[in-house]
């Protein structure tokens, strides 16, 4: 086994609920970073089960607002050097990420949010319609195009890894440290004494701690109700869904500016594609046809060739969606209970600049520099950070 | 009753609504609405910040039976609550705007 499979011990310097990409990562900067080594990881089912095993990927820091760029593109830098930090091969692979426009209206606010990606030292250009054509001549480039291709906004260092060994790689370099990943242990409860947390009940049995971190992902809303916390948070249902596998077209990911589809070719050859959320309240892992059908629709309008290929299969994973779409990473009302959430459909990329962050907040108790704009109080202070400016409600973003 | 067995099950591969005034009709001739039990503070009374910020950003966000608001925007466009469950999706009853459970 590449980790230890150990019983819960009694108490633990610091509780991480969730084995996730954010819960393996949070632990792995706590003991590498601050030297907390007597952690758990409790996860209530196995290890790369949740949104960390299910997502599609993508990595990219192309924002608009400096907190978002900043902050993103920490975790960009983190990853060219995350497979040498495991010694883990990630996969890390910078085949770029263009995302298209099909407008002059599209082309302008590509180009700001461009500049403001360049303001913040982070590569970008804005490239027109013959130079998109020469990087994906099989996209639909004919006089007829319902959605015209004006052009895009390329990152050159987005791209994408192998979501499952970044879990894998944390999991087995956190345990090398002396964390304990204690696998099918639910959380149900919390012991707070005097506004201070004590412990956490779980399926096996009670343990203390003083420190307890939350990255439960979609889950967080109902671990929150434990604590008496309500949160600007909704869990929503994406799907996403691959191809048969075809030789190499398409090396870069792409993404569709008249609506919700990218699409990248994984290393099998298989597309992977994905677009809008189901668009209800949901907690099952589950979506059904018409998303897929109207996310597919948009893929054949852009890429033709599609239309050709069986899909393979389709899968979905829960979204903890925050009310301005961006994450949250902070302390709680109750002393030692902190909150990893709110990472919507693209917490993958995060995931070491989350740890990093979520470690400095639970080590120090005080917010790192970088996680610093993604308080929780930013709903009552009116700093909301809206990257789209789409309001609440999420399931539309 | 298959149906509705497959339907509690979460196996049905598209959710049919029934709208209280067309029927039963398929998902796709629907919009989503959010949190029916959501409530705006009363009009020309004291609002304090916090009251004001639960109203707009806070959600209950429950794992089981929700409350919510569905538009039947293709079909007579009115607007109902649905009584739903987020962990199966089981419909489990609808209701015009003015009525409770
Ligand atoms: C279809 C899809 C496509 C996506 N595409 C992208 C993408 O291209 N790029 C990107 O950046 N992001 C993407 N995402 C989002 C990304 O996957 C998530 O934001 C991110 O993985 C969430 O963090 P995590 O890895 O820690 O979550 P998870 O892996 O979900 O971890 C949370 C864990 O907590 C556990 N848990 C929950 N409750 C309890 C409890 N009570 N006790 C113990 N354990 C508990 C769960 O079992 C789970 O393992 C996508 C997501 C999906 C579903
Ligand atoms: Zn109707």
């Amino acid at each position: 086994m590449a980790w230890r499979d150990p019983e819960p011990k009694k108490e633990y310097d610091a509780v991480i609920i969730g084995g996730g990409g954010h819960g393996l990562a949070t632990a792995y900067y706590l003991a590498k970073n601050y030297g907390i080594k007597n952690v758990a990881i409790l996860e209530k089912g196995w290890i790369g089960g949740g949104n960390i095993g299910r997502n599609t990927t993508i990595l990219r820091s192309n924002y608009l607002h400096d907190a978002n760029n900043l902050f993103y593109d920490h975790g960009m830098q983190m990853w060219k050097d995350l497979s040498q930090e495991l010694n883990y091969n990630v996969m890390y692979s910078p085949r770029g990420i263009l995302n298209l426009a099909h407008s002059d209206a599209q082309m302008n606010a590509y180009s700001r949010r461009g500049n403001s990606m360049r303001l913040n030292g982070i590569d970008a250009s804005l490239i027109g319609r013959e130079e998109v054509k020469k990087m994906i001549p099989f996209a639909d480039f004919t006089e007829n195009a319902r959605f015209p291709i004006f052009g895009g906004l390329l990152q050159p260092i987005g791209g994408t890894a192998r979501h499952d060994a970044v879990a894998w790689g944390y999991a087995r370099a956190a345990d090398d440290l002396g964390v304990d990943i204690i696998q099918h242990c639910e959380v149900n409860g919390f012991d707070i004494d005097d506004g201070k947390v004590s412990g956490v009940q779980t399926s096996r049995g009670n343990i203390k701690t003083k420190k307890v971190g939350l990255c439960v992902a979609g889950s967080t809303s109902i671990l929150a109700e434990k604590l008496n916390m309500t949160l600007p948070i909704e869990a929503h249902v994406l799907q996403a869904c691959v191809s048969e596998p075809v030789k190499p077209m398409l090396d870069g990911v792409v993404t569709f500016g008249a609506g919700h589809f990218y699409c990248s070719q994984s290393d099998k050859g298989e597309m992977v594609m994905g677009g809008d959320l189901d668009g209800y309240n949901s907690y099952a892992q589950r979506g059904n046809l018409p998303t897929i059908q109207h996310v597919l629709t948009e893929g054949v309008a852009l890429f033709p060739n599609l239309s050709r290929l069986k899909v393979l299969r389709t899968w979905g994973g829960i979204m903890d969606m925050s009310m301005d779409g961006s994450p949250i990473i902070d302390r709680t009302h109750i002393d030692g209970v902190y909150l990893n959430c709110g990472w919507c459909y693209g917490g993958f990329k995060a995931t070491p600049v989350s740890g990093l962050t979520f470690a400095h907040t639970i080590a120090t108790n005080e917010p790192h520099k970088l996680s610093l704009p993604f308080k929780l109080d930013r709903f009552h202070t009116g700093h909301l950070l809206d990257e789209k400016g789409l309001g609440t409600k999420t399931w539309i973003s | 009753m298959k149906k509705a067995l497959e339907q509690k099950l979460g196996l049905v591969d598209m959710l049919e609504i029934k709208c209280p005034y067309c029927g039963d009709r398929s998902q796709n001739e629907f919009s989503y609405g959010g949190d029916a039990t959501v409530k705006r503070p009363e009009l020309n009374s004291e609002v304090n910040d916090l009251e004001w910020d639960s109203f707009v950003y806070y959600r209950d966000n429950p794992r089981g039976k929700h409350l919510e608001l569905w538009h039947h925007i293709s079909g007579c466009r009115q607007w109902f609550k649905v009584h739903r469950n987020t962990a199966t999706h089981e419909i489990i009853q609808t209701l015009e705007m003015q009525e409770d459970l």
